[in-house]
């Protein structure tokens, strides 16, 4: 345990994600020490950045606008979505460059002990997307773990009743991982690779 | 494979220690609570990544220090091998072959044992749980592939539980229609489990036969069955006696058959217990003596025999399994638990194994045939034979 507002620092840093004690430490002295370190910018961008960036109205992806530079983007082919958990996988996906259409971000993976349910993802918004005829083609992108599957088979089903393609990731990704760390040529292949459901 | 070199760090009561070993028997001797079964248990933990005695790593770790080190040198045939695990108090366990990095779970198939222990009685007598982590386990060293399955399978009774139980509060339909997705998912991955044990159970009746004789020098027709929760069976009603043995391997296209169906016939009470009541985790095996269940009928001496003779099958099996040639043998204290006769017995049946490692508090419980050259345990380290006061 350190004194007062260093310790402070340590515990906020911890309860970041994917930050552990030792990690949160490190982090604070590095603060605290580093001469040239720019702190002023770094706490201004982050109270800009929780100020500033919504959620794209359409798919649900970070952005600065009402929607982001992807639905904007009039290249992009719009006939087919790609489906994912989160923000950080379309960066992941973009990163491919496999991929011209557009996204649409669930908010997470069906996941009853983490309380979380169909209802609470952006699965009615996406319908409302798909009820516009010119989309022809679904990809489920999601995390090719047990959450992620269970989510792929139930918007499989609920997209039965549409006339629209599904398909889903090729296999080949690490199983029970998370998308966003699977390296870029692993992840173009499986864009290629992917398997029609229906 | 052959044990040539023991090397603990911060292991247990063990601050440092380095061990030659050999092929051939290794016997360890000291008084009780020194570290003999402490010793033995650090490569039980590198060859499996769990200990008989507790099942969180943390008390591997020497109280006071933050990471706890396996490493063991071993050879089959003319190949050397490095083996190394570090057992870290918070944070991943690291594992090491040839000084390369590895997944732990990975170190099973490169280190294998079979450890013969005290604890080993609960087999037979204690609760089922037990007896499904011994087939388990067995079933990962022979295909670490999968310990994936029997981890996702724990995943998704979780998940399926933790639904069953908000479903009694009444929930929305489309949370109702998630429920089908886990129970396909449960019977896939179950079906798979119940179909490699089944395959395991048939593997091991004959060598557990011929293990039982040579052990007891009669044969009280030991066998080995599955009780499966998808054709009636249920844990909480203790009806050992009238269980239906289960001796045909059922294949796969059966087996799911056979968990759908039984699904179907608990869905009510599952859903007013919020509890999944069929799959691999409600199952037991049967270890019958006599055409009689052992659990509840079996004498003490019966009891003894029939593990053993069932931890001697599993090191066949692994024998028969692998290219590393035998597995190692650990003994921790059963010769204590034994009558003359079956000691010099077993003695017999183990010496055919490339190497095994005995503890005994007392010398005098060990066979004769295996006595030679002692190694002395005193509070933590390995001592000569003068320091002992015995
Ligand atoms: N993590 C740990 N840190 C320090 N000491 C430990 C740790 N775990 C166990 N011990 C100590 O190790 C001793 C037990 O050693 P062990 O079980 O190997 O004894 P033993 O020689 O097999 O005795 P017995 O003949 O009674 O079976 C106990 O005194 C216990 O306090
Ligand atoms: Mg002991
Ligand atoms: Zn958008």
């Amino acid at each position: 345990m350190y004194e007062g507002i260093v310790q402070d620092l340590i515990d906020e840093f911890s309860r970041l994600p994917g930050i552990g004690p030792k990690s949160a430490q490190r982090i604070a002295f590095h603060i605290v020490q580093t001469e040239n370190l720019d702190v002023t910018r770094l706490a201004e961008l982050l109270a800009t950045v929780r100020e500033n960036i919504k959620f794209c109205r359409i798919c649900g992806n970070v952005s600065e606008q009402e929607t982001c530079g992807i639905c904007r983007d009039p290249r992009r082919d719009s006939t087919i979505i790609c489906v994912v958990e989160e923000s950080k996988d379309v960066a992941a996906i973009e990163r491919t460059r496999e991929f011209r259409g557009l996204y649409h971000v669930l908010g997470g993976a069906i996941s009853p002990i983490d309380g979380i349910g169909p209802d609470d993802l952006s699965i009615q918004p996406l319908m409302q997307r798909l009820a516009d005829a010119s989309v022809t083609e679904v990809i489920l992108a999601t995390d090719p773990n047990l959450e992620g599957e269970a989510t792929a088979t139930y918007l499989t089903r609920l997209l039965t009743t549409l006339e629209i393609r599904v398909s889903r990731l090729a296999s080949g990704l690490p199983v029970g991982g998370d998308l966003e760390y699977a390296d870029e040529v692993t992840l173009g292949r499986a864009f290629e690779g992917r398997t029609t459901l229906r | 494979m052959i044990v040539t070199h023991l090397s603990l760090r911060d292991f247990r009561n063990y601050a440092e220690a380095e061990l030659e070993l050999h092929g051939g028997t290794n016997l360890f001797i000291g008084r009780n609570g020194q570290g003999k079964t402490n010793l033995v248990e650090s490569l039980v933990f590198l060859s499996t990544l769990s200990s008989h005695r507790v099942s969180g790593d943390q008390a591997m770790v020497r109280a006071g220090c933050e990471a706890a080190i396996v490493r063991t040198t071993f050879t089959h045939g003319d190949r050397e091998l490095l083996a190394e695990v570090q057992i870290n108090r918070s944070g991943t366990n690291r594992a090491q072959i040839n000084r390369s990095a590895i997944r732990p779970r990975d170190l099973p198939w490169y280190v294998r044992t079979v450890l013969f222990a005290p604890e080993d009685l609960a087999l037979v007598r204690g609760e089922p749980s037990g007896r499904r982590r011994f087939i388990d386990q067995l079933s990962m060293i022979l295909a670490p592939r999968f310990s994936a399955v029997l981890a996702d399978y724990e995943r998704v009774l979780k998940q399926r539980n933790t639904l069953l139980k908000s479903l009694r509060g009444g929930l929305s339909a489309a949370q109702e229609q998630t429920l089908t997705i886990w129970d396909e998912k449960l019977i896939s991955l179950g079906t798979e489990i119940i179909a490699r044990r089944a395959v395991l159970v048939e593997q091991i009746r004959d060598p557990l036969r011929r293990a039982y004789a040579a052990v007891v020098d009669d044969d009280h027709e030991p066998t080995i069955d599955l009780s499966l929760s998808i054709d009636g069976y249920d844990v909480d009603a203790d009806d050992t006696a009238d269980r239906a043995a289960n001796s045909a391997v059922p294949d796969s296209a059966r087996i799911e058959a056979g968990f759908r169906a039984a699904m179907e016939r608990r869905r009510r009470a599952e859903r007013e217990r919020g509890l999944t009541l069929v799959g691999p985790h409600r199952d037991d095996l049967l270890f019958g003596l006599n055409r009689l269940p052992v659990k509840g009928y079996a004498s003490h001496g019966e009891s003894w025999s029939f593990v053993l003779a069932l931890k001697l099958a599993t090191a066949e099996l692994l024998r028969r399994d692998s290219d590393l040639g035998d597995p190692v043998l650990i003994l921790d204290d059963v010769f204590a638990e034994l009558d003359r006769q079956r000691r010099r017995r077993l003695a017999e049946a183990v010496t055919g194994f490339e190497q095994v490692l005995i503890t005994a508090a007392v010398r005098e419980d060990i066979p004769e045939e295996l006595r030679a050259a002692p190694i002395f345990i005193r509070a933590g380290r390995v001592v000569d034979e003068d320091a002992v006061d015995v």
